[in-house]
């Protein structure tokens, strides 16, 4: 009766089988392409990026004309050196005429392209820096509430690639102005130069553009398609090399290997088809290409014959020939790209609409350090919605250099409490008080510097343990950063680590162990040297060893601070001044451990359960003891 | 699924015999191997490469017809000869002809060489994969992920490429120069010099530029990866920025990482411009000195016009492949270097793999040994595991704790071979865990992880990841049994909702009850707890720990933990230091020892020295 015998992991009816309950990567990306071409309100909202660049777009659209200009001379003046006298004993003057002019020509074609090339690239560059950066500065501003439900990656992928192609539509808008007046320029000369012979030549023009009609939106599928499963294949690539250790430890091998195959071979299909439809434009416009150079040969040369016609302009026609589907190729290219970037901007502008819900007042004031460091609470109600209050008329106030600890179950507002003394939320009603003075009537910036946090989860940035204390307080000396780091006990451990204070900190940190983190956060806040420190106490399980170097390293940091602790270890709250009992959102019992004890309430029944930290106390046993203390 | 789209029934031998043919090689230069791989399709390559010698040819063919298409008109002028007009109709339908004919076989040579590429790309991507699933984890502790994703991708795609871009071209623009520059040459000698002036110097410049603009492109993405991290760790610690009023800071941050990409962007964009002006321009001058050279033959009557015509037609031909020259080089040094990383990755040797014709491991008693188990990390100067000797049965849980860096988690790694040991041996009812297959082995045991992934994927899939055949019922016990079921179903698509990167995240807590409901699902014979309950709180854990022990009765089962109340009721705790056990027994037995585990478990319990967090404040 082995548990292997159940085994039922290769039950696979017939070879090839896919399990019914296995998948690797996700199955689609999210994006939208088959958007609107034109957006009257996204296209203001991105000239408002382009404006102060507008000098500089108005030089390269204006040599993108010149340039536009000297392209279509060209091929005239070569026909007219022909026919000016460029026969067997003909003129040299005028072809010396001739090849001076095209000289000229030639050097104004090369300024123009490269001022309209540089031009328009430096501005799409500017441009795309400008947008991501306006879009960070948002996120900056914008409320926690926003943050909370936003995931990281859905706004990276705004920040890079929606502005991207921001860039590609910058870059390729003012080449198809070019695009355009070349087209309309050749459609011009060649009926100048000989009516029925251009109209004759163009009448193939318009057999390229119905076939682009019809060619587009198929082509268009199947390139996107192709795209659509390139990155559905990479995402699983990537999931299956950040999973690596789970797929072995499951030994999900095989069945991967063959799903990732699928994923793969559906990309190889999708991909052929792409190259199919690029491909089959190439045989259309050649054609077309031969018939209009046949119709010029045959016409053209028959209108010589009746002497209607230069053999100049002959040339000249097969000049143009050869250039006259580009610009129709591109054109239609750019309506795709313009489709793309109106989604792209529509998605910009919505990152940049997020309301910074917390603003300050104007005649906000600056917290200074001479403050007396007091934390109030008055009849503060707060929820994350307006009809789930997470906090229930909550009032109470912390002494200037008091330590106070928050305690309660899972739920009860302990964490609200303390985001509310950062101002990174707004109270429904009643006020927070630091210093005396309502968070609202202060600036963000000075609250900042006045109240220190330190955070459940330690967050480490990339970069020296040394910028990684510091942080922002330039002022800050090394030898602050260290006497931090020695006040905390992090010191022994960073001089152990390769380059000590200047070492990089792997990946975030993640060389390091939690603890270690733990204790280097102490010491950024150490050295931010806030009058009130609030503090989220982990809840990880962190080996006893360095715990009772963290329970020192807290000693250190709130001595000669008004500190609010959000506490889980017993020795924590123990040690506190006074206790504030939290369920619920409602403020049930305050006083210090013994008063708490002599109580006998929902605080002394929990303590009495001698459990190692109050959030062990399975849910049951908190609502029991509820009930005992409600009793009595 | 099946069958895909085109209703091809997928069969293993096909994608297998494709990764075997991506190792194939060894030794060879990354050029020349990929090269080598490119012609595991030869029809392919072959309708490629002959197609683009045809096409090259026609195209050659039409400046000669043009021109003489122009000659014909001018004869036409001059004598009015009687069939001209049939003349002028004959060349225009030959011109006609070979243009189509020409688009036709571009398309050929078009089409397959992008199949050839595409093909290579899908059978490098398996290989790829298939390497990345074997190498161990000694492997992946070293290298970075991104890293990987990087050789997955880009070097991959460098690769992929080289058919069309490098090869391909080398046909195309030898037959396009050679033979165009043959045939001005014998024409008239010295406009055809005048005319191919202009090559020596575009060729020049273009691969200049695009390996200059390679190197900046490298130099971008770095710079850009950097932006990109002070953009991601700012959003992750948002709460850290905020707490600290960091957002000036952070900005400026942001600012100094953008201004250097910035500027490198900048640069990118003058040495693309300054390069395409300059080849443009150069290309012009060429023509200004045929048509200045060729106008004076022709006032000679040295040169019909037909002939001029057909040098500056051939001209506009000739400028596109010119230019295309450096894109060729380009795509030779980047196959190079892309091959050189990507081979180096799949020629990595794999440290764990399956001994030749290693048998199944077949579990009776269930009976797990540790027989003077040494194991040091690759590097490490002092070893992990120093001579670890123990036993287990069937149906006894086995506690093991110790300080930070005792070993503890190595020594869970070691029995399903995510690393060998170095010394001594670990059997599973007396085989040897190296001898026998892989795959029997991991089946066999399950590790809960600390850290456990979630895959993209509905929460069903995810507890059925090792066992994707698993029925429903059996899904929904495991999730029970880890205390997961009750959450679960809260959601508003329950079993089906979708977790991972993607989906709704998990806490830590409610991830590794996931973790252990993948295990069970498992039904391992040796079941080992790698400090996966550190997230969950101690009343659940105690739920889960009573719900597993119903099914333990066939198993071993390993704890480790930092929290004692998690090994109180295992039948023999092992205490670690040093990579040594130092102290063995019941917990019991343990404290009234006195030592070590008593001195760890009076520090867990009860503080014995109260601090006095408040009094240091006042």
């Amino acid at each position: 009766m082995r548990a292997i015998e159940e085994d039922d992991r290769d039950v696979a009816s017939f070879p090839g089988q896919r399990p019914p309950r296995a998948s690797v990567g996700s199955h689609r990306i999210e994006e939208e392409i088959f958007g609107k071409a034109y957006d009257p309100k996204t296209v203001r909202r991105i000239w408002a990026f382009v404006r102060p660049y507008r000098l500089k777009i108005y030089l390269s659209v204006a040599a993108v004309l010149v340039f536009t200009a000297t392209q279509l001379a060209i091929p005239l003046i070569i026909g007219r050196a022909i026919d000016s006298g460029m026969t067997q004993g003909g003129n040299s003057t005028n072809l010396l005429w001739a090849v001076a002019t095209f000289a000229v020509v030639v050097v104004i074609n090369y300024a123009a392209s490269w001022i309209q090339e540089s031009q328009v690239g430096q501005v799409a560059e500017n441009v795309l820096f400008d947008m991501r950066r306006a879009m960070f500065a948002q996120l900056q501003r914008v409320s926690l509430s926003f943050m909370d439900k936003t995931e990281v990656g859905r706004l990276m992928s705004r920040l890079q690639g929606d502005v991207n192609s921001m860039q590609e539509f910058l870059e390729t808008s003012v080449i198809s102005v070019g695009d355009m007046v070349l087209l309309v320029g050749i459609v011009v000369v060649l009926l100048t130069l000989d009516f029925r012979l251009g109209l004759l030549t163009l009448s193939t023009m318009p057999i390229l553009f119905i076939v682009r009609i019809f060619w587009l939106p198929p082509a268009k599928r199947a390139f996107w398609a192709a795209h659509e499963t390139n990155s559905i294949t990479a995402g699983a690539m990537a999931e299956g090399i950040n999973g690596v250790r789970t797929v072995q430890n499951l030994d999900r091998q095989r069945v991967n290997f063959d799903l990732f195959d699928d994923k793969a071979y559906n990309n190889l299909l999708t991909q052929l088809t792409g190259s199919r439809f690029a491909q089959v434009m190439v045989p259309i416009v050649d054609s077309l290409t031969g018939i209009a150079m046949a119709i010029v040969v045959v016409v053209g040369g028959s209108l010589v014959l009746n002497g209607g016609l230069e053999i100049g302009v002959i040339v000249a026609f097969l000049f143009y020939i050869q250039r006259f589907f580009d610009p129709i190729r591109s054109l239609t290219m750019q309506y795709s790209i313009m489709q793309r970037a109106m989604t792209s901007g529509r998605r910009i502008t919505e990152v940049l609409d997020i309301p910074a819900s917390i603003n300050d007042k104007p005649d906000a004031i600056a917290l200074t350090r001479d403050m007396d460091g007091s934390v109030e609470f008055r009849d503060v109600v707060f929820g994350y919605s307006a009809d789930r209050p997470v906090l229930k008329n909550v009032s109470f106030k912390v002494n200037p250099g008091e330590t106070v600890a928050l305690v309660g179950p899972t739920g009860s507002g302990k964490t609200s409490a303390m985001s509310l003394v950062h101002r990174f939320y707004e109270v429904q009603s009643g006020a927070v008080l630091v210093g005396g003075h309502d968070v609202r009537d202060v600036t963000q910036q000075s609250l900042g510097e006045q109240v220190a946090m330190v955070l459940q989860e330690p967050f480490l940035f990339t970069g020296s343990v040394f910028d990684n204390i510091r942080y922002n307080k330039a002022s800050a000396t090394r030898e602050d950063v260290i006497a931090a780091a020695k006040a905390v006990g992090a010191h022994d451990f960073i001089t152990r680590l390769p380059g000590g204070y200047d070492g990089m900190l792997e990946q975030r940190g993640s060389n390091l162990s939690l603890g270690q983190r733990q204790l280097l956060s102490f010491a950024r806040a150490l050295v931010a040297d806030a009058k009130i420190l609030v503090l989220d106490e982990a809840t990880a399980n962190i080996d006893s060893y360095t715990e009772r170097q963290i329970q020192k390293a807290l000693l250190t940091l709130l001595e000669g601070r008004t500190g609010m602790v959000i506490a889980h270890r017993l020795a924590t709250i123990r040690g506190a001044d006074r206790i504030i009992v939290l369920q619920n959102g409602e403020l049930i019992e305050t006083g210090n451990h013994d008063q708490l004890m002599e109580k006998g309430g929902l605080y002394a029944k929990l303590y009495n359960m001698n459990y190692a930290s109050f959030d062990d106390i399975p849910d049951e046993l908190v609502a029991q003891a509820n009930a005992r203390a409600a009793s009595t | 699924m099946t069958t895909d789209k085109a209703g091809r029934v997928h069969s293993r031998g096909d994608a297998r015999a494709h990764v075997a043919a991506a190792h194939a090689g060894k030794g060879r230069g990354p050029l020349t191997r990929i090269a080598l791989y490119s012609l595991r399709h030869p029809w392919q390559a072959a309708a490629a490469i002959g197609a683009t010698i045809i096409a090259s040819v026609l195209q050659l063919l039409i400046p000669r017809l043009l021109g003489h298409a122009v000659d014909q008109a001018q004869g036409i002028l001059d004598a009015g000869a009687d069939g001209a007009e049939q003349a002028l109709f004959w060349s225009a339908m030959t011109l006609l002809g070979v243009s189509v004919a020409r688009g036709f076989f571009t398309l050929v040579q078009n089409y397959y060489s992008e199949s050839v590429g595409h093909h290579v790309g899908y059978e490098l991507r398996l290989a790829f994969y298939d390497k990345v699933q074997r190498l161990s984890y000694s492997y992946h502790d070293k290298v970075h992920t991104g890293d990987l994703i990087t050789v997955g991708l880009l070097d991959l795609d460098g690769l992929r490429m080289f058919f069309a871009t490098g090869l391909v071209r080398v046909v195309l623009l030898s037959v396009l120069i050679g033979v165009g520059a043959y045939m001005l040459l014998t024409t008239d000698i010295v406009l055809a010099l005048l005319a191919l002036s202009f090559v020596p110097f575009v060729a020049w410049r273009s691969s200049v530029a695009q390996l200059t603009l390679r190197a900046t492109w490298l130099t971008l993405q770095q710079k850009l990866s950097a932006l990109s991290r002070v953009m991601e760790e700012n959003l992750g610690g948002i709460r850290v920025v905020r707490a600290f009023s960091g957002a000036d800071f952070e900005l400026a941050k942001f600012d100094h990482a953008s201004k250097e990409a910035l500027a490198l962007a900048h640069e990118r964009v003058h040495v693309r411009v300054r390069n395409t002006s300059f080849m443009t321009f150069s290309f012009f001058f060429a023509m200004g000195l045929v048509l200045w050279a060729g106008g004076n033959k022709v006032i000679a009557g040295e040169m019909s016009v037909g002939t001029l015509a057909s040098f500056l037609t051939f001209m506009t031909i000739l400028q596109m492949p010119v230019r295309q020259l450096g894109l060729m080089v380009n795509s030779f040094a980047r196959a190079s270097t892309c091959g050189d990383r990507f081979y180096a990755f799949l020629d990595q040797p794999l440290a764990i793999s399956d001994a030749p014709g290693a048998p199944e491991l077949k579990v009776t008693e269930g009976t797990l040994r540790f027989e003077d188990v040494r194991f040091s990390y690759e590097g490490a100067t002092h070893p992990t595991l120093d001579g670890v000797s123990f036993e287990a049965r069937a149906g006894q849980t086995i506690g093991i704790v110790g300080a930070p860096g005792s070993g503890k988690s190595t020594l869970a790694h070691l029995i399903p071979r995510f690393y060998d040991v170095s010394g001594g041996r670990i059997t599973i009812d007396g085989q040897d865990v190296s001898k026998v297959s892989l795959q029997s082995l991991r089946r066999a045991v399950a590790v809960v992880q600390q850290d456990s992934f979630l895959f993209t994927t509905t929460i069903e899939n995810n507890i059925a990841y090792g066992d994707p055949w698993a029925k429903e019922t059996k899904i929904e016990k495991a999730a029970e049994s880890a205390q997961l079921h009750n959450y679960i179903m809260g959601l508003p698509a329950g079993y089906d909702t979708v977790v991972g990167e993607r989906g709704v995240s998990l806490s830590g807590g409610q991830r590794q009850r996931l973790s252990i409901a993948r295990s069970l699902v498992l039904r391992p014979a040796v079941m080992v707890f790698d400090d996966s309950t550190a997230a969950i709180d101690a009343g659940t854990e105690h739920r889960i720990r009573s719900a597993i022990r119903r099914y333990a009765s066939d198993r071993v089962t390993l704890v480790i933990s930092h929290r004692l109340s998690s090994l109180l009721h295992a039948d023999t705790i092992l205490f670690l230091e040093g990579g040594q056990i130092v102290e063995q027994g019941s917990h019991e037995e343990l404290l009234a020892q006195g030592g070590r585990y008593r001195a760890l478990y009076d520090l867990q319990t009860r503080p014995t020295e109260d601090i006095e967090i408040g009094s240091a404040a006042q």
